[in-house]
């Protein structure tokens, strides 16, 4: 499962920096939207992958899984809401106001 | 529990929630509230560094969570001097922004305390994730009021702004996971010990994750060759963000000075002294590099925006000198840049404006209206930005480059900021003959009729004044009362260079 989830979390980072170095606002959105998938999935990851295992402690449990980088995540999730939101919000106003979705706001000639 | 070290950063949450109850109130309404705000936080910041005076470091803990656990504020005299020169600079440059700036769009004053939420807390934090938590607050609010007022230069810049710090803020996040996947602890504290005696399999990963860090807060602290937003954003955007924004790039200086002092210091073991190769070659090259753009601008605002890198790289070549005198050096010259800077930003503003269409282009336009005033101001800051005696700019530089006399990069470090400094005057020199000498009076009839309908009257308005004033003064003073503040600067360096009190101060007896 490790191979499979790092093999995951490498292409979404991949597809993430190819994308957000195009040249159209659309495609650099998503590239940064890819990004944050990829490093939410890798703060997850970073309390080792547990089967079954709670995150709150009790007496019938000896193995536990790390509760923090769950609130990590969550925190990094609503963040990179925010985040995309406003992106998205800033390239249409950019679109109407510079008449193109280039992201210099001007045609290659 | 000593409820005074979490006051600034909630105070500026709480009247910015306020503020936008208040958001079909008159203006002025809104106004007296932010200032009062702004010189309540200026009293508490003066209060901590009382508090912090003697050496003591305060440890705050969020919700009464024991030290690693939870979320710990501290304030040492490095926090409490970075509070300070933040309240400083925000008032004067909200004083200005109440010339109309606050009127041309919604939320000016909202977006104003959520930017001094985002940058108290940022310094007083202790704990990494909530740093980055406080980064993307500043950053949200800095969008916010880099936006503020439109126009097409301002949305292009904007635009780059903003993808690229979101860049930044997913490698942040990167370089955070890897830590707590190795270190298991998000305390800065906590993850200073844990670096020392971190097993040799991991000393690689961990040591990436400190450059992964670095670049992040390279980024943010426009570091070569991270730089290339700056120009354009701070060139475009309004004059009293502009001038608050001086900060902005300190934030990634005191995150560099932080992190790689406490976690990857002298005493880090395997992981000691990370930056050693990295930072002062990059620093040094950022001067280089900000010069040349200081001598090819066309403009004046772009020009200034240069003169933030060019003063990036001098203060990080002094934190980059890693020892007492190289860090006392810095944190005696960020005060002085940051004010400088915040200054020239007004002041350009003030002149912009009365040049009608010739705004701030490098041309000899129209005689300005008190052109005698102006001129002065413009020669003063010129001098204290390039660095010239007797003012707060060559105190600095001479401690810089006094602290790098037993450095073996000196040679380096004395030919670049020297020849760095002499750009500087010759840029400054030349844009103030162009304005200034060379302005021709036979231009003011042609532009007179563009100047009346703006909304400033010829004659200065002690609302434009009062913040150049005050921002230069407060140099002046920098310069008059050096020899306390270098007093305080070395003790600074010195309490940044013993980790284990800041350590013991947040674990306690554990450590």
């Amino acid at each position: 499962m490790e191979a499979l989830i790092s093999v995951m979390i490498g292409v979404l980072t991949a597809c993430g920096i190819y994308l957000s170095l195009r040249n159209r606002t659309f495609s650099v959105v998503l590239g940064l939207t890819f990004l944050s998938y990829a490093v939410n999935l890798f703060l997850f990851v970073m309390g080792r992958l547990t089967v079954g295992a709670p995150p709150i402690i009790s007496d019938a449990q000896t193995k536990y899984a790390d509760p923090l980088p769950q609130a990590l995540v969550l925190t990094a999730i609503v963040i990179s809401f925010a985040m995309t939101a406003f992106v998205i919000v800033l390239s249409l106003k950019a679109r109407a106001d510079l008449g193109n979705d280039h992201v210099d706001g001007k045609e290659e000639a | 529990m000593n409820q005074l070290i979490i006051s600034p950063v909630i105070l500026p949450l709480l009247i910015g929630i306020l503020l936008l109850f208040l958001r079909e109130q008159d203006i002025f309404a809104k106004r007296v509230i932010s200032i009062l705000s702004l010189i309540t936080q200026l009293s508490l910041a003066l209060l901590i560094i009382q508090a912090v005076s003697h050496g003591n470091i305060l440890s705050y803990a969020l919700g009464n969570w024991p030290a690693p656990f939870g979320i710990v504020l501290v304030a040492d005299r490095l926090a409490a001097w970075m509070l300070i020169i933040t309240a400083l600079l925000s008032i004067f440059a909200f004083i200005y922004s109440t010339l109309g700036t606050d009127r041309v769009g919604r939320h000016f004053h909202v977006l104003f305390q959520l930017q001094l939420f985002g940058l108290n807390g940022a310094f007083l934090t202790s704990d990494l994730f909530n740093l980055f938590v406080f980064f993307e607050i500043l950053l949200l609010a800095s969008y916010g009021l880099l936006l503020h007022g439109g126009g097409r230069l301002r949305t292009k810049a904007g635009l780059h702004f903003v993808v690229v710090n979101l860049a930044g803020s997913t490698l942040f996040l990167f370089a955070v996971g890897t830590l707590y996947g190795i270190l298991g602890t998000l305390n800065m504290a906590d993850l200073a010990l844990r670096a020392a005696s971190v097993a040799p399999e991991n000393i690689a990963l961990v040591r990436a994750a400190g450059l992964l860090l670095f670049s992040v807060f390279a980024l943010k602290a426009a570091l070569l060759p991270l730089y290339l937003w700056l120009p354009t954003a701070y060139a475009n955007t309004s004059a009293p963000v502009a001038a608050l924004f001086a900060i902005m790039t300190k934030v990634g200086a005191y995150s560099i000075l932080r992190v790689y002092t406490l976690i990857y210091g002298e005493k880090a073991g395997p992981a000691a002294n990370l930056l050693e190769y990295w930072l002062l070659p990059l620093a040094l090259s950022t001067i280089i590099v900000g010069s040349i753009g200081l001598v090819g601008s066309k403009h004046l605002r772009t020009q200034t925006a240069y003169l933030v890198v060019v003063s990036v790289g001098t203060l990080l070549t002094a934190f980059g000198l890693s020892s007492t005198l190289g860090i006392s050096a810095g944190l005696y010259y960020l005060p002085h840049t940051t004010f400088a800077t915040g200054a020239l930003f007004l002041l350009v503003d003030a002149v912009l404006i009365r040049r009608g269409d010739f705004s701030d282009r490098l041309d000899p336009g129209p005689v300005i209206a008190s052109h005698h005033l102006f001129g002065g101001l413009f020669f003063i800051t010129a001098m204290l930005m390039a660095g010239l005696p007797p003012f707060s700019g060559f105190l600095g530089k001479f401690m810089l480059i006094k602290a790098s006399l037993n450095h073996p990069a000196l040679p380096w470090v004395m030919t670049i900021v020297l020849i760095g400094g002499l750009l500087s005057m010759i840029a400054l020199a030349r844009s103030g003959s162009l304005i200034f000498y060379r302005a021709n009076a036979a231009y003011v009839d042609e532009t007179i009729t563009k100047i009346k309908v703006l909304p400033h009257t010829h004659r200065p308005n002690t609302r434009e004044l009062l913040p150049i004033f005050g921002l230069l003064s407060l140099c002046l003073a920098m310069t008059i009362c050096a020899e306390p503040i270098i007093r305080f600067t070395n003790a600074t360096a010195l309490q940044l260079l013993s980790p284990e009190q800041y350590v013991h101060a947040v674990l306690g007896k554990r450590s």
